[in-house]
């Protein structure tokens, strides 16, 4: 028993990177229906930046995370102005292709400025604590916390302030709005700053539950949580969360009773037996076609 | 300047009457496939030319076939690497394991055959979830596949697990990269201005609009990503004994998204544009190669510029007039006959 709630805390941890990841994917997809694949290695920067704040300026946890949170965020705003803003009219996969194109650039211009692996330093001292046979560390516990409480300030935004509203009316009718007065660039802007600066956080929050980065981190990561962005059905914020804790839970559950390298094979196996009974996701609600 | 017009449009009205007989292309594949007999043979070309052709041919294979789904049908599949693993390890398997010491020179093609025809019943089980899902969840399917390729033939023992297959002979000569990769243009050219041919393109246009019109969707879709994944598979085999050795990291996402980037470079729905694609993209790399890490930044680079100034790619919905078929130009130049002679008359 305790080994499943030891596994159970894994997973929490594991599924909340991954959540917050997702979220990125899905919020870009929501408000301009195009995959941003560049979030992964976005997510990757994420880290690279806590690697150089927390060793060349020798910041301490609060202002290495707001910082590359910052840097990351500034970074989606930039990319989707030069990038994706021309393509905005262009036929979707030429938007999809400029994204893997992004992607790329990140990979390759990180690798070439870092082509060793780097190893980010504790930033915070680690404790951990035992309840009966279970140890917790406080790692962990800050990782899954921190997580939670962006997801909850995500959602009041999103929910309950006026940017939000503007979010969720344009994912909702991307002709009308503007005419109501609504700045639809700014609100582009702005959606890719939260969904980047949300996969910075993630970046950061990775790098500290397992140290050693490389510019290609982004790649598995990345793809990881675009599915669990489909499988809670993208597009759905809540359904974002629910899909990242629901890959995470699995992925841990396979490596912790089968051999870890079976690990890939069975999550990607649930995923398309959940793709055949719910084709639009958990939370999505499946489009009807018009001719 | 007025002299250089007139010879370049000489040299073009010539240069179409000569493409425009039936002799054309049969004359084309025989010159073409006895150059490379004649380079195998008499080795004048530097082995590294010779490997950096061979590598073209094999994307040609692959950016054709792959731009069968992802051009004509307009679906977005990122799962061709899947089926060319598929393919490679069939293949090695066969030549490596099965055939008998010495023979496998002449089986070599059934070998490569062979992973053609594994890879393509695999695409037969991939386009059965594409009945129902389209678009963005039709890539995570086949994305999903192509992890799960990935990671089952890294947990296979048999055929080494993660440390790869190698025992391989050098079989794949430039004859042979030829004449699949023609044998791949010439079908997937042939499938597409067919009366299937019409069929994908009016999937890509609005599926339930064509399936009203009575084409029969899911047959279309079936034989589209069995054929497509058919040549990935040959392009697979081609591959691994060119390399002589094979290992289930080479065919993960990052190989599809090369496959993607010379698909879309080219141009989608193009089958000029896929070679132009493949062909720019290889022999590119190969010219950036001095500059190390900092090719693979400027790369995605282009594709970026590219992707904003030209979002169909070079040659995207278009199509060199060497590919058409001849009776559509023989329509063309009877109806430009016809607006000559009446102007007011023809529609």
């Amino acid at each position: 028993m305790a080994y499943f709630f030891q596994q159970a805390l894994n997973a929490l941890q594991l599924g909340s990177i991954y959540a917050l990841i997702a979220l990125g994917y899905t919020m870009v997809y929501g408000i301009l229906t195009m995959i941003n694949f560049a979030h992964g290695d976005l997510f990757m920067v994420g880290a690279f930046f806590c690697f150089l704040l927390a060793v060349y300026l020798n910041l301490s946890f609060i202002p290495t995370l707001l910082l590359s949170m910052l840097g990351v965020a500034f970074l989606g705003v930039i990319i989707e102005r030069m990038a994706y803003k021309p393509l905005r009219n262009a036929p979707r996969v030429s938007a999809i292709i400029t994204a893997l194109g992004v992607g790329l650039f990140l990979e390759n211009f990180t690798l070439a400025l870092s082509p060793y692996p780097k190893h980010i330093p504790a930033l915070l001292t680690n404790t951990t604590w035992t309840v009966g046979s279970l140890s917790i560390s406080s790692l962990q516990v800050i990782v899954i916390l921190l997580s939670l409480i962006l997801m909850l300030i995500l959602d009041f935004v999103v929910q309950h302030t006026k940017a939000g509203m503007a979010m969720r009316a344009i994912s909702w009718d991307k002709t009308i709005v503007p005419l109501m007065g609504v700045p639809v660039n700014k609100i582009i802007s702005l959606t890719f700053a939260i969904g980047t600066g949300l996969g910075g956080a993630a970046g950061m929050m990775y790098g500290l539950a397992y140290p050693v980065i490389d510019p290609y981190m982004g790649i598995m990561v990345g793809w990881k949580a675009f599915i669990s962005a489909v499988v809670g059905g993208i597009g759905n914020i809540r359904g974002a969360m629910i899909g990242g804790f629901i890959l995470g839970g699995v992925e841990i559950l396979v490596a912790a009773f089968f051999p870890s390298t079976y690990r890939d094979f069975v999550a990607f196996t649930l995923l398309l037996i959940l793709l055949i009974f719910r084709p639009y996701g958990i939370l999505g609600k499946p489009q009807p076609q018009k001719v | 300047m007025a002299t250089v017009l007139s010879i370049y449009q000489a040299l073009l009205k010539r240069w179409h009457t000569l493409t425009g007989h039936t002799f054309f292309w049969p004359s084309f594949m025989i010159a073409g496939l006895s150059f490379c007999v004649a380079i195998n043979i008499y080795d004048f070309l530097d082995l590294y030319l010779q490997l950096i052709l061979i590598y073209v041919g094999i994307n040609i294979i692959l950016t054709v076939s792959l731009n069968l789904i992802n051009g004509y049908m307009g679906e977005f599949s990122v799962g061709h690497a899947g089926f060319m693993a598929v393919g490679a390890y069939l293949a090695s398997l066969l030549t490596v394991h099965v055939f008998p010491v010495g023979a496998s020179d002449f089986l070599f093609p059934l070998a490569i055959l062979a992973g053609g025809l594994g890879a393509g019943l695999i695409g037969f089980l991939v386009a059965i979830p594409s009945f129902k899902t389209r678009g963005d969840y039709l890539a995570i399917v086949t994305l999903a596949f192509c992890m799960i390729v990935k990671s089952v033939l890294e947990n296979i023992d048999a055929v080494g697990g993660p440390r790869g297959l190698l025992g391989m002979e050098k079989l794949t000569t430039l004859p042979w990269v030829f004449f699949w990769a023609a044998l791949s243009v010439w079908v997937i050219r042939n499938l597409v201005y067919s009366n299937f041919g019409r069929g994908v393109l009016s999937i890509r246009e609005d599926e339930i609009a064509s399936d009203l019109m009575s084409v029969n969707t899911r047959q279309v879709k079936m034989i589209a990503f069995v054929v497509s994944s058919f040549f990935a598979g040959i392009a697979g085999g081609l591959f691994a004994h060119a390399l002589q050795f094979i290992n289930p990291r080479m065919f993960d996402i990052i190989k599809s998204t090369d496959i993607l980037i010379m698909v879309y470079l080219g141009g989608i729905a193009s089958i000029s544009g896929s070679i132009v694609g493949a062909v720019i993209y290889t022999i590119l790399l190969e010219i950036l190669r001095p500059l190390g890490v900092w090719r693979m930044v400027f790369m995605p680079l282009m594709l970026v510029l590219l992707m904003i100034y030209r979002p169909h790619g070079i040659l995207g919905l278009k199509e060199v007039r060497l590919f058409e078929p001849l009776r559509d130009l023989i329509t063309e130049k009877r109806w430009r006959q016809k607006k000559k002679e009446a102007p007011d008359a023809a529609p």
